[in-house]
């Protein structure tokens, strides 16, 4: 890695200019796609035209992107974490806080994902609320017992990616394309498909946050 | 130069600002904090020029774009931060260690 | 019944049911069976790329437009000649590293193993399947995260800085080619390969994707001289990640960006090409120089790959001005050395194994010890000299061929320097291979399965030194170098 800061400034104020130039040189108005989406957009299911994006239009990126956190999941667990285990007795502002906010970060959550198909919302804003709460629980000093480590919370890690990919495959069973929704339908299965990506994506946040692998039965800790 | 463009130059900024503070720093948090402020710098860039279609809804695809982006991000984000900390854990400080070859 | 069986849709079943990222799920909740249901989620996923190829071969390119809406909208997976080139190597080694891991990970590593292998596999696939710029960015992040998950298995000091090193790269990689998206996007008003292809235009924000993009994906396939994470990382990771990185994980961005060359960059008529030839020439020599002077077998494998990838670049100054046969040479040199390299670092992982170390000048007679394996670095030495008949030298030779049509002299010189340099370093490795040396060593016993795989997968470098007139025919479906027009 370059450390003369010297030779460093002026390769930088070059780059600067030159991607400014390239920024400025682009023209004042461009649709973009907007025109097209606004056309599709009732047959999408949704009319949030972003949430129409995310599930119907693009959503072979969304599922590639749960998948990316089960990847980063995997990854973390298999260094083998960071041991948070220690229970912390919490201060009793950051315990009284905990227990009021989170059950109102959960109903947050819950709001998030029914709004997202009309007004700014979605799978993916609810699954970082939960996720906050996941890590202000363990902030807190709340650890989850052992049992539920093991089974329970690997299926609604993978549940996401799980759920996401026999979608497709159904779809692709009935409309013969890959995650092509029947308009009719599309809403509630949007809905659900979100539902289920919300919870595993807010347990995959908290779970990378507390890094450490859940104890197998089969293997010593 | 409307607001749009301001916001984008900004997003310019901010890549560049990233990428000097990547090369420069040896501590692994900065290097992974100067990575996410790069990526916010793309990420305003999108959202920014989105607003350029001339009407009052702008171009959802660059949202949803950087929707995406982001969760890809945290994640990336997550496996780095415990990668440093294994790394800290076995070599004692937070940084590469420097090559012996090269 | 043959009908029905070239009727299934490949394409979908490569990427997503019931392989491999079902595969990879089932790994994870029920680690216990994560060796057998990995290796024939592997088995079935060479199924599905040989029923593509027939596919492809009878119809012509695959297109299917998920969700129905069709680019610019939505997104395209397109599957044509090299496509399918890239979709072999990554089946065929993909299969061959399965069987050694079945051999190498003792069980709680196996565990941690495989479904980051089935992940990182449903990556590959979804990118040499898909038509969308965005949509390869995020398998590009897919596959780097787990690419550099697996490389931090080991968990010691140098594995975990190797590791360190190659995810800031690859991040900042990703980053990069995202900004020349986020460029082409808002210049053009698609994300999809082909319709840019129709739209694009000389111009600065162009210009500026070209640079980032560029230098992008240079750093992720570690052309020199960005190449600086590639050696740690390759060569403390364990052995049959290793041959995963080497052999498809660079290769997956060099085919990004000669893609992108072939339909949106190269007809734009900029010098870049020239430069990539350049920075190749360098490689080539600068990697086997390295090579040379190595001590420790894995870092010698690892700069060995740093002056192979060399080669792939070459092709760009001369597949622009004309030729077919240069980028025929590039998509032969990408498999032969996918396979080769990947064999040499199953062999080294087995040579690790016995002995417990990989310095080059204590291999103690491994000639007589561990026949299959010296066999296997040797045959997969011959491809990588570019000695016939293997691979290898098929692409060499038609590199060589593209080049004196052209009066590319120097070029030429390179390509034979290298070969010259690469036959350096093999032979300092089996020299010592037939060696004896003064104190006893203690050994292991290598599992039949690890010895096998590396065999086969050299074997297979070599075979396709018989192969070329049907391998080139079947990359051409699709014409995806003929899109290349001269400009005048």
């Amino acid at each position: 890695m370059i450390r003369n800061r010297w030779l460093l400034f002026p390769l930088l104020l070059a780059l600067v200019l030159g991607l400014s130039y390239a920024v400025l040189s682009l023209p004042d108005q461009a649709a973009g796609l907007q025109k097209i989406a606004a056309d599709k957009i009732e047959a999408s299911g949704v009319s949030n035209p972003v949430t129409a994006v995310l599930l119907n239009f693009r959503g072979y990126d969304t599922l590639l992107e749960t998948v990316v956190l089960l990847v980063a999941l995997l990854g973390v667990w298999s260094l083998g974490g960071t041991d948070l285990r220690r229970e912390i007795a919490p201060g009793p502002v950051l315990d009284t806080l905990a227990r009021l906010l989170v059950p109102v970060l959960i109903l947050v959550a819950a709001y998030l994902l029914w709004i997202g198909a009309h007004a700014p919302g979605g799978a993916f804003q609810a699954g970082a609320v939960l996720g906050a709460a996941g890590v202000l629980l363990l902030l807190a000093g709340w650890r989850p017992r052992a049992a539920l480590m093991a089974w329970p919370v690997r299926l609604v890690i993978v549940a996401g990616p799980a759920v996401f990919m026999a979608m497709a495959a159904l779809l692709y069973g009935l409309e013969g394309q890959l995650l092509e929704y029947p308009p009719a339908k599309a809403g509630t299965l949007i809905l659900v498909l979100e539902t289920v990506a919300t919870v595993s994506i807010g347990a995959t946040l908290a779970a990378l946050f507390l890094g450490c692998r859940p104890p197998n039965k089969k293997e010593h800790s | 130069m409307s607001a749009e463009f301001q916001y984008a130059l900004v997003g310019v900024g901010l890549f560049s600002l990233g990428l000097y503070a990547l090369i420069v720093h040896a501590h692994l948090l900065r290097k992974i904090l100067a990575l996410n402020v790069m990526g916010t710098g793309v990420f305003l860039l999108l959202v920014a020029l989105a607003r350029r279609t001339g009407e009052a809804q702008p171009d959802s695809v660059p949202h949803a774009m950087v929707i995406t982006g982001i969760v890809v991000a945290v994640s990336a984000t997550a496996l780095a931060l415990t990668l440093m900390l294994k790394l800290s854990g076995a070599t004692g400080r937070a940084e590469l260690p420097d090559e012996e070859q090269e | 019944m043959i009908q029905m069986f070239v009727d299934i849709p490949w394409a979908i079943v490569l990427i997503l049911l019931p392989l491999p990222l079902a595969g990879a799920i089932f790994c994870f909740l029920c680690p216990g069976m994560a060796r057998i249901v990995g290796l024939a989620t592997t088995f079935a996923v060479a199924l599905a790329v040989a029923g593509l190829g027939w596919q492809i071969h009878d119809n012509g390119v695959y297109y299917h437009p998920v969700g129905g809406w069709g680019a610019p909208l939505g997104i395209d997976l397109y599957a044509d000649g090299l496509s399918l080139l890239m979709l072999a190597a990554t089946a065929l080694v993909g299969l061959g590293v399965s069987v050694y891991s079945t051999g190498y990970f003792r069980d709680k590593d196996s565990a941690r193993f495989w479904p980051l292998w089935l992940c990182l596999l449903a990556a590959l696939n979804a990118l040499f399947l898909s038509a969308d710029i965005f949509n390869l960015y995020v398998t590009l992040e897919l596959m780097g995260l787990a690419a550099v998950a697996l490389a931090a298995l080991p968990g010691g000091r140098d594995a975990l800085s190797g590791a360190m090193r190659y995810l800031l790269a690859t991040l900042l990689g990703s980053i990069a080619y995202l900004f020349g998206v986020a460029l082409l996007y808002h210049r053009f008003g698609s994300v999809d390969i082909a319709v840019l292809a129709s739209r694009v235009e000389p111009s600065p924000a162009v210009w500026a994707a070209l640079g980032l993009i560029s230098a992008g994906l240079l750093l992720k396939t570690a052309l020199f001289p960005l190449h600086f994470w590639l050696p740690p990382a390759h060569a403390s990771a364990p052995a049959p990640v290793s041959a995963l990185l080497s052999a498809l994980v660079v290769k997956a961005s060099f085919y990004i960006l000669l893609r992108l060359w072939l339909t949106i960059f190269g007809p734009l008529g900029t010098g870049v090409d020239l430069l990539f030839g350049l920075l190749g020439a360098a490689a080539v020599l600068w990697g086997s120089l390295q090579a040379l002077r190595q001590t420790r077998l894995k870092l010698l494998i690892a700069y060995s790959t740093v002056a192979q990838i060399g080669y792939l670049f070459l092709a760009f100054p001369l597949g622009t001005v004309a030729g077919a046969t240069a980028w025929g040479a590039a998509a032969y040199l990408a498999l032969s050395h996918a396979l080769a390299k990947a064999a040499m670092f199953l062999a080294a992982g087995n040579l690790l194994h016995f002995a417990g170390h990989d310095c080059i000048t204590n291999l103690d007679r491994v000639v007589q010890r561990l026949p299959l394996t010296a066999g296997a670095f040797a045959l997969a030495g011959v491809s990588i000299m570019g000695l016939p008949p293997s691979g290898g030298f098929i692409g060499k030779w038609l590199l060589l061929e593209a080049a004196l049509v052209q009066g590319r002299w120097d070029l030429v010189a390179v390509v034979i320097l290298g070969g010259l340099l690469a036959a350096g370093y093999i032979f300092k490795v089996l020299g010592y291979a037939f060696t004896q040396t003064d104190v006893a060593q203690d050994s292991k016993k290598v599992p039949a399965s690890m010895e096998w795989a590396a065999l086969l997968l050299a074997s297979a470098a070599i075979l396709l030194g018989f192969l070329a007139p049907s391998v080139l025919s079947l990359v051409d479906i699709g014409a995806p170098f003929g899109i290349m027009e001269v400009r005048p």
